[in-house]
C-alpha cells in the first residue's frame, strides 16, 4: 500500500512540558521540526502539574544545587545515575529563569522575585530541615508553565501537526531510528514522518492502574512504541503513588498543600506522619509517606464508614491563604470530595501518579540500549525526554516538583543534542526501509477485520483492575507472581480487540484500540520487572524484603543496585550498571547509606 | 440498592456515513462512582464506541470536553450528572464546523486566540536572573492566564458565532489583556494596534454570555472593558 511521506530535519513526539521545550530549542535553531500531538498542546498532562518546578534559586531559603543533588540521590534511593542528576540540579536555575524570561506568571516574594514554598524530600543542608525549593505559580504551575510554553512556540513558529497518534517507531537494519508513522484522527489518513532525529516526548503511562491522577491520554504511547521496535524499557517496576488524591476520584491534591503547612490525619485526628518520619513529617518523601498512609489504613485506623481514606487537613490554614497559594485545590476539593477545605478536612489516599522508568536516555537525552558490550550504547538517530524518558534522575523514587524540572532540562537537552549532532553531520537522512509503514498498517488491518473481539473496555478494566490489585503500594511475592501470569493473559486477550466504528472520521475507538497496544506493553513491564526485583527500594516495597540490620530498608545494594532493562520479546529481563559517579568532580559521589526522613 | 438511570439525547453526525446529524436518545444505568456527566459519556462510549468526543484530564484544567449542555455551554468532567434536567440534550460548542459527534473544528478559535501575539514581548537584554514583578504587579494577572481554551465563551457570543473571522472573542480578548496587564511585556502600544478596528475589540456589546459560561469563573468581560479603557486613554 502506498501511504504519503513527510521529511523533517527532526520530529518530536509529544507537546507537553518536554516536547515543547524541545522543540523550542530545534525551532530557534532553524530546523525543519514537527510536533506531532494527539490533543491540542496546551491540553497535555502537564497541565494537570500543580504544586512547582524545584531550583535552588534560594529565594526565601539558603539554598544550593549540592542540597537539591543530594535530596534527589536520596529521594531515588540511589537508584538515579549521579551523573544526571548532578546535570539537571545544576541546570534548574537556568531552566526556570528563563520559564521567567518567556512570561511565565510565577508568584512573587515581597522582593519581586519568584515565590517558592517547601515540598516533600526537599532539605537544606543534607537532610536537616525543610528548603522552599519549589517554584510556583498558585497550584497551577503546570497550567501556567505550558502554557508559557505553548505561547513561546508560537512566536517560534514552530509546525504541529495537532490530533496526530504517532503510531510506530521506524528503524533501519542497522536499528537507527528514522522516524515514525502517524494516523491524522480527523481522515484517518497514515503518514510516514521521515526524520534525521525523533524525539519522543509522550509522558507517561499511569493509565495502566485503577485508580490514577493521570489524564486519560497517559497511555505510554511512545513506551509502547519504543518495546516494540526492540528497546528496552527501563526500571519500569517504580510507580510512584501520590499521597493524596482525592478519595473516590483520584484526582491531584498537590504536595504543595502540604508545603503550605497541611497535615495528613488518621480516624482519630492524629498527626501520624510524625511516627513515621519524625523529622520532616507530613513532608517526607511521596514513597514514605504513601505507605504510612495505607499502613494507618491497614491497621485500621483510616477515616470514614469503611476506614479506607485519611484526611488531608488545612482548616488551621487562613482562608487569605489558601484563597491566594492553592485556590485551584480549593475549587478541585469542592468538585470532586464535595468539601471546602477551608471548612473541612479533604479525603485523600495514595493514587498512582508517576512512572519513574521509561525509555533509557543518557543525560543528553539520547536513547541508549545495550550493544557489543557497552550498557548505554546510543541509538543513532533517537531522543526521549520526559516522563516516557528515564536519564535516570528519578531511580526508584521521585521527589515532587523534580518533573517539571526533568521535562524542562531533559527537553532541553535533547533539543541541543539533536541541534549538535545535525550541526557536526552526525545525523543525516537515511533511505526508509520498504516495509517502513507495515507494521502500522497490519495493525490498523487487523483492527479493522477482528470479528468476534474482545471489548477495549473490558480488557482496559481487567488490565487496570490485575495492575492496581498485584502491583500497588505494597508488594507481595505470590500476587506478583499471579500478576504476572494474568497480565499476560490480557496481553493475548488486547491482540484480539475489536471495535464497532469503522469510520474514517475522527474515530475514537480505534484510538483507544491503538492505546491499549501501548498500555498492555507498559503493564507486562512493569509486572515483570516487579516480580523479578527482590528487595524494597524507593516506591518498591515487598513484603518480603523487609528492613532489617542487615538490610536496611530491605535494599540489597550488593545485588540489586542495578537499572531493569525489560525487552517486549520474551519478556526478557537484562541489567545495568547505576551510575554512581557524578558528571564533574565538583561533587563526590553520595555514599550509599540508610534512608530516614 | 435502586440503580440511577439517566436520560440523553445526543447530536450525532458521522460525515463517512451519515448525510446529515440527528439526535440520538439514550438511557444509560449508573454506577454509583459516575458523578459528573464525562462519567456518564466514558461509560456510554463503553457501549456504544462510536460516540465520539474529546477528553483528557477530567478535572477541567486541560479544556478537552467543553460542549453545549442542555443549551449552555460547561466542561462536562466539570458538571454533575444530579441535576441536570433530563433528557440531558448534549451538542457540539455552537458556531463553529461540526467534524462528527460532539467534536468540532477548532481552527478558527486558535487562529484568533494566535492574532493577538499570545506571548510576552519585551526585547530588552535579558538580566541573568529573573526580572521582577512586584506580587501585587503579578496579581493583575489573576483572573486572567488561568484560561483553559476551552472556547466555551467565544462559542456562546452572539458576536463571534457572526464574525468568527474578524471578531478576537472573548478568549482571545481575555489573552490579549493578560499580556497588557503585564509589567514584563513591553508592547502595549503595539497589541493595542492590533485591536484597534471596527471588529477585533469592538463588536464586543457587553452581553456577558462569555463570563456566565465560563467554567473557570472567569470574565472575558470585564478583560475587554480594561482594554477599551486603554484605548480611550491613550486617544486623548
Amino acid at each position: 500500500m502506498n501511504v504519503a511521506k513527510r521529511t523533517f530535519d527532526a520530529v518530536i513526539v509529544g507537546a507537553g512540558g518536554a516536547g515543547l521545550r524541545a522543540a523550542l530549542q530545534l525551532s530557534e535553531s532553524g530546523l525543519k521540526t514537527a510536533v506531532l500531538t494527539k490533543v491540542f498542546p496546551t491540553r497535555s498532562h502537564t497541565v494537570a502539574a500543580q504544586g512547582g518546578v524545584a531550583a535552588s534559586l534560594g529565594n526565601t531559603t539558603e539554598d544550593n544545587w549540592h542540597w537539591h543533588m543530594y535530596d534527589t540521590v536520596k529521594g531515588s534511593d540511589w537508584l538515579g545515575d549521579q551523573d544526571a542528576i548532578e546535570f539537571m540540579c545544576r541546570k534548574a536555575n537556568e531552566v526556570v529563569v528563563e520559564l521567567e524570561h518567556y512570561g511565565m506568571p510565577f508568584d512573587r516574594t515581597d522582593n519581586g522575585k519568584i515565590y517558592q514554598r517547601p515540598f516533600g524530600g526537599h532539605s537544606q543542608n543534607y537532610g536537616q530541615a525543610p528548603v522552599s525549593r519549589s517554584c510556583a505559580a498558585a497550584d497551577r504551575t503546570g497550567h501556567a508553565m505550558l502554557h508559557a510554553l505553548y505561547q513561546r512556540n508560537v512566536r517560534a513558529n514552530t509546525q504541529f501537526f495537532v490530533e496526530w497518534m504517532a503510531l510506530d517507531l521506524i528503524r533501519d537494519a542497522d536499528g537507527d531510528v528514522l522516524g515514525v508513522t502517524a494516523i491524522e484522527m480527523e481522515t484517518g489518513e497514515v503518514c510516514i514522518f521521515h526524520a534525521k532525529a525523533t524525539i519522543f516526548a509522550t509522558g507517561g503511562a499511569g493509565r495502566i492502574f485503577h485508580s490514577s491522577t493521570n489524564a486519560f491520554i497517559n497511555t505510554g504511547d511512545g513506551l509502547g512504541m519504543a518495546a516494540r521496535a526492540g528497546i528496552p524499557l527501563e526500571d519500569m517496576e517504580f510507580w510512584q503513588f501520590h499521597p493524596t488524591g482525592v478519595f473516590g476520584a483520584g484526582v491531584l491534591i498537590t504536595e504543595g498543600v502540604r508545603g503550605e503547612g497541611g497535615i495528613l490525619r488518621n480516624a482519630s485526628g492524629e498527626r501520624f506522619m510524625e511516627r513515621y518520619a519524625p523529622n520532616l513529617k507530613d513532608l517526607a518523601s511521596r514513597d514514605v509517606v504513601s505507605r504510612s498512609m495505607v499502613t494507618e489504613i491497614n491497621e485500621g485506623r483510616g477515616c470514614g464508614p469503611d476506614k479506607d481514606h485519611v484526611l488531608l487537613d488545612i482548616t488551621h490554614l487562613s482562608p487569605e491563604t489558601i484563597m491566594k497559594r492553592l485556590p485551584g485545590i480549593r475549587e478541585i476539593s469542592i468538585q470532586f470530595a464535595g468539601v471546602d477545605p477551608i471548612k473541612a478536612p479533604i479525603p485523600v489516599v495514595p493514587t498512582a501518579h508517576y512512572q519513574m522508568g521509561g525509555i533509557p536516555t543518557n543525560y543528553k537525552g539520547q536513547v541508549v540500549a545495550p550493544k557489543d558490550g557497552n550498557p548505554n550504547a546510543p541509538i543513532s538517530g533517537f531522543y526521549a525526554a520526559g516522563e516516557c524518558a528515564c536519564a535516570s534522575v528519578h531511580g526508584a523514587n521521585r521527589l515532587g516538583t523534580n518533573s517539571l524540572l526533568d521535562l524542562l532540562v531533559f527537553g532541553k537537552s535533547a533539543g541541543e543534542s539533536v541541534v549538535e549532532d545535525f550541526q557536526s553531520g552526525d545525523l543525516s537522512l537515511k533511505p526508509l526501509p520498504a516495509d517502513a509503514a507495515d507494521v502500522s498498517l497490519a495493525r490498523l488491518a487487523r483492527l479493522e477485520g477482528q470479528k468476534n473481539g474482545e471489548s477495549v473496555f473490558e480488557v482496559g478494566l481487567e488490565m487496570r483492575r490485575t495492575m492496581q490489585k498485584h502491583a500497588g503500594v505494597f508488594r507481595f511475592d505470590n500476587l506478583l507472581k499471579e500478576g504476572v501470569a494474568r497480565i499476560k493473559e490480557v496481553a493475548e486477550r488486547s491482540r484480539r480487540t475489536e471495535i464497532k466504528d469503522k469510520s474514517k472520521v475522527w474515530n475514537t475507538a480505534r484510538t483507544e484500540a491503538l492505546e491499549l497496544d501501548n498500555l498492555i506493553e507498559v503493564a507486562k513491564a512493569t509486572m515483570v520487572s516487579a516480580e523479578a526485583r527482590k528487595e524494597s527500594r524507593g516506591a518498591h516495597v515487598r513484603d518480603d524484603s523487609p528492613d532489617t540490620a542487615e538490610f536496611p530498608n530491605g535494599r540489597k545494594d550488593n545485588e540489586w543496585l542495578k537499572h531493569t532493562l525489560w525487552y517486549s520479546e520474551g519478556n526478557r529481563l537484562d541489567y545495568k550498571p547505576v551510575t554512581m559517579k557524578p558528571l564533574s568532580q565538583d561533587v563526590e559521589p553520595i555514599a550509599l547509606a540508610k534512608r530516614t526522613y | 440498592m435502586n440503580k440511577r438511570t439517566v436520560k440523553l439525547k445526543m447530536y450525532r453526525y458521522d460525515p463517512d456515513k451519515d448525510d446529515k446529524p440527528y439526535m440520538q436518545d439514550y438511557t444509560l444505568e449508573l454506577e454509583p462512582s459516575d458523578k459528573k456527566l464525562l462519567d456518564a459519556l466514558v461509560r456510554l462510549k463503553s457501549q456504544d464506541d462510536t460516540l465520539s468526543f474529546r477528553r483528557s484530564c477530567r478535572e477541567g484544567v486541560c479544556g478537552s470536553d467543553a460542549m453545549n449542555i442542555n443549551g449552555k455551554n460547561g466542561l462536562a468532567c466539570l458538571t454533575d450528572i444530579d441535576g441536570l434536567p433530563q433528557p440531558i440534550v448534549l451538542r457540539p460548542l455552537p458556531g463553529l464546523p461540526v467534524i462528527r459527534d460532539l467534536i468540532v473544528d477548532m481552527t478558527q478559535f486558535f487562529k484568533q486566540y494566535h492574532s493577538i501575539k499570545p506571548y510576552l514581548i519585551n526585547d530588552n537584554p535579558l538580566p541573568e536572573r529573573e526580572r521582577l514583578q512586584s506580587p501585587e504587579e503579578r496579581e493583575e494577572l489573576n483572573g486572567l492566564y488561568e484560561c483553559i481554551l476551552c472556547a466555551c465563551c467565544s462559542t456562546s457570543c452572539p458576536s463571534f458565532w457572526w464574525n468568527p473571522d474578524k471578531f478576537v472573542g472573548p478568549a482571545g480578548l481575555l489573552a490579549a489583556y493578560r499580556f497588557l496587564a503585564d509589567t514584563r511585556d513591553e508592547a502595549t502600544s503595539e497589541r493595542l494596534d492590533n485591536l484597534e478596528d471596527p471588529y477585533r475589540l469592538f463588536r464586543c456589546h457587553s452581553i456577558m454570555n462569555c463570563v456566565d459560561v465560563c467554567p473557570k469563573s472567569l470574565n472575558p468581560t470585564r478583560a475587554i472593558g480594561k482594554i477599551k479603557d486603554m484605548m480611550v486613554s491613550r486617544a486623548v
